[in-house]
């Protein structure tokens, strides 16, 4: 089995608002994140394939492919957008690196299945370069 | 829905490869320029990933400052700007970045809520790193 990665950069703005929460415990929860005002991140999106060397091609998963995929499923929904008024998926969960890695998985997965035989295994979302989730795909 | 969330920290902190098992000739060969007897230095970079349910009320895993307070008071204020050689945990074991990923992750391990920690990646150089995980 061979993993083989792609990663992509996108920029975008966000803040963390439970609306079932007073103001106050907003503030106190999300510190600074909950700046109604938003502010802003470089991402680095990981995208993880695994799968077996195609006998002829040798590839996992051909890598343009891959980038296509990912550029239509997630960097256009999500590159120079503010995550909480512009996707979707964050107009009720809050636009946390955990959910977003969740959130890029369920956008990629279908098509990344569709093209061959290698199989989403991984997403990692840097928010900073010290801050990162992942999801696996697990329940 | 289970996630992970990692986060990265630097420790500079100093150290030697030696053992007194050895002759000086055979640490010398072992560890070669790491076993110069003063020691030397890195900047560690510290990589402690955590693993569990995403929140629903705050769609996180764990808080990031409950983590830096934890990883704060229990690694880095113990080994940032420190000799590891000298601390007690190093007292029977060589400070190989080997044994001090998986003396990290062991501290962790008690410090932080059961179950959360699945993983410790600690970078000596940018050319080596060593990680030890909660699969064993």
């Amino acid at each position: 089995m061979i993993f083989l990665t792609r990663r992509a950069t996108f920029s975008a703005s966000h803040y963390y608002w439970n609306n079932s929460w007073s103001t106050e415990k907003n503030e106190h929860v999300f510190g600074r994140c909950a700046n109604r005002n938003g502010h802003g991140h470089n991402y680095t999106l990981e995208v993880t394939v695994a799968g077996e060397p195609d006998a002829v091609t040798g590839f996992v998963i051909d890598l343009k492919g891959l980038k296509d995929v990912m550029e239509r499923e997630v960097l256009s929904a999500y590159d120079h957008k503010h995550l909480n008024l512009d996707v979707p998926e964050f107009k009720h969960a809050n636009p946390t690196t955990e959910n977003i890695a969740i959130a890029a998985w369920n956008r990629l997965e279908p098509a990344v299945n569709a093209a061959g035989a290698a199989r989403l295994s991984r997403i990692r979302v840097y928010e900073t370069p010290e801050i990162f989730a992942e999801y696996r795909g697990e329940a | 829905m289970k996630a992970y969330f990692g986060r990265r920290y630097m420790i500079s902190a100093s150290h030697r490869l030696h053992t007194p098992a050895l002759s000086a000739e055979a640490n010398s060969a072992a560890y070669g320029k790491c076993n110069n007897e003063y020691g030397h230095g890195h900047n560690y970079f510290l990589e402690v990933m955590v693993g569990g349910p995403v929140d629903e009320e705050t769609g996180m895993v764990m808080d990031l400052v409950e983590l830096d307070g934890i990883v704060g008071a229990h690694v880095i204020d113990r080994f940032d700007h420190a000799n590891l050689n000298l601390d007690p945990l190093f007292a029977d074991r060589v400070p190989t970045t080997e044994n001090f990923c998986t003396t990290v992750f062991d501290v962790l391990q008690q410090s932080l809520p059961a179950g959360r920690l699945e993983h410790v990646r600690v970078e000596e150089t940018e050319n080596n790193f060593f990680e030890c995980s909660s699969r064993g």
